[in-house]
């Protein structure tokens, strides 16, 4: 295994992408040398991605400039980038499911040339050398299908590897493994940073990097908001406020107060949902009465939108969910929408060719004509910039915009339940504070049920009623929004 | 492990080729007829499953790179009369150029999209061939003035050792790193990009070879046949089969093609007593075999060894 030579380097500088009318990064620059690790955090949907794809090639910038090694690279594509030193481990397992992992890792290593009518003899050590190295060894003539979700990660991490590259980007190493993979991996990471490489790491938190990074930088909403050493950015006020929301004013009604108590409107009892290998959601139970504003708090890959599409009855599961007492299970995804249990994904899902009130009249179809009038009047109502957006293309809307829409139409449908999945995805805070108004409005002006997934802390405490904590698929914390902050704030910084 | 599979493959395969080179001395010269054009057919899948098993993009039109070889070779012979090979050459370096020029601007496009331009370029080709009835023949089908031989041995021998040699350099160009390249490349182009590959340049290789195989085999046939015609060689209905039989042989296994092609022919010439429905059985078959064994025959016979 060579080690790449010590003048790996990474520079960014001025890097802007716009999607749209969405600026996803603005203006971003940061810096990592050789033997040293830099954190990139932030909530989701706050650009940190999308500033590894670009720095990867895998989108092109608007503006900016990327120098590996002192060469700029900006605009180039992807495998010229690769050829330059970069590397980077994707955050979900992309491995050729017809090949075995040895074949998979031997891909790494091959060069981008046409004519190799027979692989360097060579290539075959080495693949196995590097397998050993990260762990592989025993599953080597295995097919990916077949192995557990951590060997899956630890392919990832053998490819990147045999590009031997001075600089790697690795996109949220951690999501989905137990705590000792995680200690196996950060191991690792080290081990390449020992190397001589130039690594950056993206992930949400400052806290699952803190002991491995020498700096950090947070972003929001495509901006750097702080740059330092891990504890550093945790004190930083800006980071706090945006990752735990200034003092909190809770409204909360207590339990007690809804007439339900004895069957809530929705229960989920004990349900476990697995993906293959991975476990999504292990036992979780929650419940939730009518009329009860509940939020659902957890960083990506806690298990949030899994359990939204159970509850949806998109995904097969073990346990039993209940509605008004009478089990879900066998109704079809379709029967449970109808039924009045609507979900807004994350997606957003909107039907972007189509104009604002097409959208909105699709939500609505099924109401008579009257109802369907009166519903609309009183959505435009709710959220007046629609009114005024009524005949724009869906796509051509601002992403706050598109997230009002987005629940407009859900309103549409009238549902007893309305379920929203991390509404406040890459939106600046003065959007959120019209989104949340509305909320607002909508939990005192009527008697909707909402259950709401967030990992934004300050999106999520101030309208809910009670507050459950989902970590590692397992709910690990019930209780009133106020007393979050006290109980299970420095989780979430 | 995987080169010992590579070669336990193309050894049963090499002695199936030398035991069908006998044949001629057991069967009629109209079974030899129907085989001569299933190896023909054959070779068509198995140029199409490198473009849409490995490279990952659907061609709709193998008929567009078939056409463009058969009726270049055609044409020639009947203006210049040339040595038969030399038009076969000019039909295989014709369809390599129009491979290229549809696969430049397709190659931009992604998805369906891919699909869309090759269905077009068949249909193109097609109004090209009847509108240009001077040079084509038209509806009525070009008739060439040579043929390689009268003799159904020699036809037939011709056709399966162009198979075999066809088939040997396609899978064992599959097994060999620029097959997994190129699998990667189809299966996820933004992984393949970032690990290095120039995934244009390698499904436009993967295009020109198959798009040379084509035009090759397409060549070929005209000089067994003796003409070409839109019915037999660029109709979509000829795509449609030449797809059935890739998939129904075996997706990713090149050779799953040849299997697929003498199964189609083989089983409308045994149910030709059926008359108009044969066809209809036929294809109710295939869509039998696409349902229930979608790793194809290749694939079931390759796990049955597996298992014993």
């Amino acid at each position: 295994m060579s080690t790449a030579e010590k003048r790996a380097h990474l520079d960014v500088s001025g890097l802007t992408k716009r999607f749209g009318g969405l600026v996803a990064v603005k203006d971003m620059a940061l810096a990592v040398g050789a033997g040293k690790i830099l954190g990139l955090i932030g909530p989701n949907g706050s650009g940190k991605s999308t500033v590894m794809k670009l720095i990867m090639g895998i989108e092109r910038p608007d503006a900016g400039s990327v120098r590996i090694n002192g060469i700029e690279v900006a605009g180039w594509p992807s495998h010229r980038i690769a050829r330059m030193g970069a590397g980077i481990v994707f955050q979900h397992s992309r491995p050729l499911h017809r090949q075995t992992v040895l074949e998979n890792i031997t891909l790494a290593l091959l060069p981008d040339k046409l004519m190799q009518p027979f692989a360097d003899p060579q290539t075959d050590a080495r693949a196995r050398a590097i397998a050993a190295r990260v762990g592989l060894s025993d599953v080597l003539d295995r097919r990916p299908a077949t192995l557990p979700f951590a060997d899956l990660r630890k392919i990832e991490i053998a490819k990147a590897i045999a590009r031997d590259p001075q600089v790697l980007l690795i996109d949220e190493p951690f999501a989905g493994l137990t705590v000792k993979e995680t200690a196996a991996f950060s191991e690792l990471i080290c081990e390449l940073r020992d190397d001589g490489r130039a690594v950056l790491l993206v992930d949400h938190n400052v806290k699952s990097v803190a002991r491995m990074v020498d700096r950090v930088i947070a972003m929001y909403v495509g901006e750097r908001i702080a740059e330092g050493s891990a504890d550093e950015v945790m004190r930083d006020e800006t980071v706090r406020r945006v990752y735990l929301g200034g003092s909190l004013e809770t409204a909360a009604r207590p339990e007690s107060s809804f007439r339900d108590a004895a069957t809530p409107f929705l229960a989920v009892d004990n349900v476990s949902v697995h993906y293959g290998k991975a476990q999504a959601l292990d036992n979780v139970s929650i419940h939730i009465h009518a009329g009860e504003f509940v939020s659902v708090v957890g960083l990506n890959g806690a298990g949030k939108t899994t359990l939204f599409n159970t509850i949806s009855g998109l995904l097969p599961y073990s346990g039993e969910i209940r509605r008004e007492g009478a089990p879900l299970r066998g109704h079809s995804a379709a029967a449970i929408a109808r039924g009045g249990i609507v979900q807004c994904s994350e997606g957003r899902d909107l039907f972007v060719y189509m104009s604002v009130r097409e959208n909105l009249d699709l939500g609505g179809q099924h109401l008579p004509r009257a109802a369907h009038a009166e519903q609309i009047a009183w959505l435009f109502d709710l959220f007046p910039v629609l009114r005024d957006r009524q005949k724009q293309a869906a796509g051509t809307l601002s992403g706050g915009e598109q997230q009002m829409l987005t629940i407009a139409r859900a309103l549409m449908m009238k549902p007893k339940l309305l379920m929203l999945d991390e509404p406040t995805l890459g939106l600046a805070p003065v959007i959120l504070e019209q989104i949340s108004k509305a909320l607002e409005r909508l939990r005192q002006t009527t008697a909707i049920t909402v259950l709401l997934a967030e990992q934004n802390v300050t999106f999520a405490l101030p309208h809910a009623d009670r507050v459950y904590v989902l970590e590692h698929a397992r709910i690990v914390w019930e209780g009133e929004p106020a007393k979050f902050a006290a109980e299970m704030g420095t989780g979430y910084l | 492990m995987r080169s010992f599979a590579t070669a336990r493959i193309l050894l049963v395969g090499l002695g199936v080729i030398v035991l069908a080179s006998f044949l001629p001395l057991w069967v009629t010269g109209y079974i030899l007829g129907l085989l001569t054009l299933a190896y023909y057919f054959g070779v068509f899948a198995m140029a199409w499953d490198l473009l849409f098993g490995f490279a990952g993009e659907v061609n709709f039109g193998p008929t567009f790179l078939i056409g463009v070889g058969a009726y270049t070779a055609g044409i020639l012979d009947n203006l210049y009369q040339p040595p038969i090979a030399l038009c076969i050459a000019a039909g295989a370096l014709a369809a390599v150029t129009a491979g290229v020029v549809l696969a430049l601007p397709a190659l931009r496009l992604h998805g369906p999209y891919f699909g869309l331009t090759t269905l077009v370029a068949v249909l193109i080709l097609q109004n090209f061939v009847v509108v240009d009835a001077h040079l084509t023949g038209g509806e009525i089908g070009l008739t060439v003035p040579d043929v390689i031989s009268i003799s159904d041995a020699i036809n037939y021998l011709i056709a399966l050792w162009f198979m075999a040699v066809s088939g040997a350099i396609l899978f064992w160009l599959s097994r060999s790193p620029v097959g997994l390249i190129l699998q990667a490349s189809g299966q996820d182009a933004v992984q393949a990009g970032a690990l290095g590959f120039n995934v244009t340049k390698h499904k436009l290789a993967a295009f020109i070879i198959s798009a040379f195989f084509s035009g090759l085999a397409g060549a070929l046939l005209v000089f067994y046949l003796g003409s070409a015609s839109v019915g037999t060689l660029v109709d979509i209905t000829v795509s449609v089969q030449i797809i059935i039989a890739a998939v129904i042989g075996g997706r990713r296994t090149i050779l799953g093609g040849v299997l697929g092609a003498v199964f189609l022919i083989a089983m409308s010439e045994a149910l030709r007593p059926l008359g108009d429905l044969s066809n209809f059985v036929v294809f109710a078959m295939a869509l039998v075999v696409v349902l229930l064994f979608p790793s194809g025959f290749f694939g079931l016979l390759t796990r049955t060894r597996e298992q014993a």
